[in-house]
């Protein structure tokens, strides 16, 4: 027999069976599109999160103080000399602060820094001015808006020159934030920037535990970043030779190149875990089939011993059972496929969740379908071929 | 009996036994059983249920392998594997059962394609065939219908053109009309003896002696032996 009649043969009988055929797909449907849907949003969160990791600028280093130790101008300006190291900015950070004009108020979050901040963080001023030096050595009570935080309270971003109150202390607005949209860590635009030193007065705080470094070139990163560690062991006294372990309970200094090499691995993780729930609910979708498979072999008895009787030879009956069990699989598979791309179309559309399917994972789920059919198929099948032509024509 | 002797044997039976295993013990279905049959007769084979008529259909049908003894069918040894039996089945040997046994969810044109699709043939070639024996049992026009559509005579007429459709050397009929009223019971057997008169060789097993005496030789079987084989006399049939 041709493998193209079993083919038509097999095919005829998921047909005959619509509604039985397709319950049994429902399995694989299921798990298919879940794998292709979760494996994207996968993909979609690693390529977000590298995207807006490279956006803040392949130069920048980050440095973060886990104890703290006081970090003069002088030596600031020491650092700045070093080899490789273009810039620095100390940030400091608060959120849920209350900010208020007129009537309206709001809280927002701010980030307090020099002039060059602007500069290492790719933050470009729509109208007015950025914060200056000057502002930072006067302590001026000055700050640059971002344009959602002037909506929230001003109703309008156009608000340079205007005043407004920060913790109950008046300030005067000199600048707006061009907006940078929306991203998984919340709006880019709800903040405001300060003067480091109005900051600390502000916030009455003089720890500062973030420094941003710019370094001349990407190729010159390591040997800032290198300058930047030895500059902080003498700091922390502690030897040059110390290990990254200790030297960690200190501080820890980043590039963007290790942040984003840390997020692509904690991403990646996450969507082998994703795909790893996909894979159960395929295999739980296989051993529907061969549930399906078993009592329709039963169901089928006499039709088995019926074409045993004029002639059909074991393998026949094998590779017919089989071959209904990957159709129903592979079928299942293919509108898995269609539900994975609609799923994700929904996500994107009505979420704004970010889905990226690739065409490899597409072809192997579909593929694995296949192969989860032809697994699981394997049993009934071999047990409707072993089935003796007597008893199965007997079979009532 | 004389006048068959010198014939070539189509099937050829000696001293077959038929064991069974029951429980811990075992039965004999069949013992010392020695048949031959010719080319073109047509024998019945008689005996009340649980006689062994059954098992002895089975084996000349090539569903079961003997326990002991030997069958040649058409020359060929059956002692032989399940794959090779299915073979001479597909081949050499057409079926008529009592409930017709047809794929309910085929239509019948594809009930009597499929023995041709298991020989090997293309869809083209076979679905000609199939249809030229359907017009010879006079189903044509119903070639698309499903099994359930037809009348019980309908649908041994369509097991018929199946069983024959692959040209067998033998058609073996268990208890055709078992099923049927009297008036599509008659239909079947006519068809049957006409089938022979064409030269096909044709096995009929009955309980119903009434039945057997339409064909030309009956054999009866009695508790697992054979106790009677003679021609029947053509008067007696009435």
């Amino acid at each position: 027999m041709r493998i193209s009649q079993l083919f038509k043969i097999a095919l005829y009988s998921v047909w005959s069976n619509k509604i039985r055929s397709f319950l049994t797909m429902l399995g694989i449907i299921i798990g298919i599109s879940s794998v292709i849907i979760l494996v994207g949003m996968g993909k979609g969160t690693q390529k977000e999160i590298s995207d807006q990791i490279s956006s803040l600028g392949t130069n920048l280093i980050t440095v973060s103080l886990t104890k703290t130790a006081t970090i003069d101008a002088g030596d600031l300006k020491e650092l700045k000399a070093k080899p490789g190291i273009k810039a620095i900015s100390p940030q400091i950070t608060s959120s849920n602060v209350n900010v208020k004009a007129g009537s309206k108020s709001s809280t927002t979050t701010i980030e307090a820094s020099n002039a060059n901040y602007a500069e290492i963080k790719s933050y470009t001023v729509n109208s007015g001015r950025f914060i200056t030096n000057r502002d930072v050595e006067n302590r001026y009570n000055v700050l640059v808006i971002g344009t959602e935080t002037a909506n929230n309270i001003f109703g309008t971003a156009n608000v340079v020159g205007e005043t407004m109150y920060v913790s109950g202390i008046q300030f005067k607005i000199v600048g707006v934030l061009k907006s940078a949209g929306t991203s998984t860590t919340g709006s880019s635009d709800d903040k405001i920037i300060l003067p480091l030193s109005t900051a600390q007065r502000l916030l009455k705080t003089s720890t500062i535990s973030t420094y941003y470094v710019e370094a001349e070139s990407q190729a010159k990163i390591d040997t800032a970043m290198s300058y930047l560690k030895m500059f902080l062991n003498k700091k922390y006294a502690l030897r040059n030779l110390a290990t990254s372990t200790t030297t960690d309970t200190y501080y820890r200094v980043l590039s963007q190149t290790s942040l984003l090499t840390t997020a692509t691995s904690t991403t990646k993780s996450m969507s082998n875990m994703l795909s790893g729930v996909g894979a159960i609910s395929l295999l739980v979708g296989g051993i529907g089939i061969m549930n399906i498979m078993l009592v329709s072999v039963i169901e089928r008895t006499k039709e088995i011993g019926t074409r045993k009787a004029i002639g059909a030879k074991r393998k026949t009956i094998l590779a017919q059972f089989l071959i209904e069990a990957s159709i129903i699989s592979g079928f299942g598979g293919l509108l898995g496929v269609f539900f994975g791309y609609a799923g994700a179309y929904i996500g994107k559309t009505f979420f704004a969740t970010s889905i990226v399917i690739s065409s490899n994972i597409v072809i192997s789920a579909f593929a694995f379908s296949v192969l989860v059919g032809l697994v699981f198929g394997i049993y009934p099948a071999s047990k409707a071929s072993k089935l003796n032509p007597i008893e199965a024509l007997r079979f009532q | 009996m004389s006048e068959i002797l010198n014939k070539d044997f189509l099937i050829k039976i000696t001293n077959v036994e038929k064991v069974y295993k029951m429980g811990n013990g075992t039965f004999k279905a069949i013992e010392n059983v020695n048949l031959s049959i010719a080319k073109g007769e047509y024998v019945a084979i008689v005996g009340p249920s649980g006689a062994g008529k059954s098992t002895l259909m089975n084996i000349i049908g090539c569903l079961d392998n003997v326990s002991s003894g030997e069958y040649f069918l058409d020359g060929e040894d059956t002692s032989c594997s399940d794959n090779k039996l299915a073979e001479i089945r597909n081949k050499k040997i057409g079926f008529i059962f009592q409930n017709y046994n047809l794929l309910a969810k085929l239509s019948i044109l594809d009930n009597v394609t499929l023995p041709l699709l298991y020989l090997g043939y293309t869809n083209k070639v076979a679905i000609e065939k199939a249809k030229t024996q359907l017009e010879k049992v006079g189903l044509g026009s119903h070639i698309k219908h499903k099994p359930t559509e037809l009348s019980g005579g309908q649908m041994q007429r369509v097991a018929i053109a199946r069983a024959l459709v692959t040209k067998p050397q033998i058609i073996l009929a268990d208890e055709p009309t078992g099923a049927l009223d009297s008036k599509s019971g008659d239909e079947v057997l006519k068809m049957l003896e006409q089938l022979n008169n064409e030269g096909n060789t044709i096995v009929i097993i009955t309980h119903d002696r009434d039945i057997a005496t339409h064909a030309k030789r009956m054999i009866t079987v009695r508790d697992g032996h054979i106790t009677s084989d003679e021609i029947n006399n053509k008067e007696v049939r009435l």
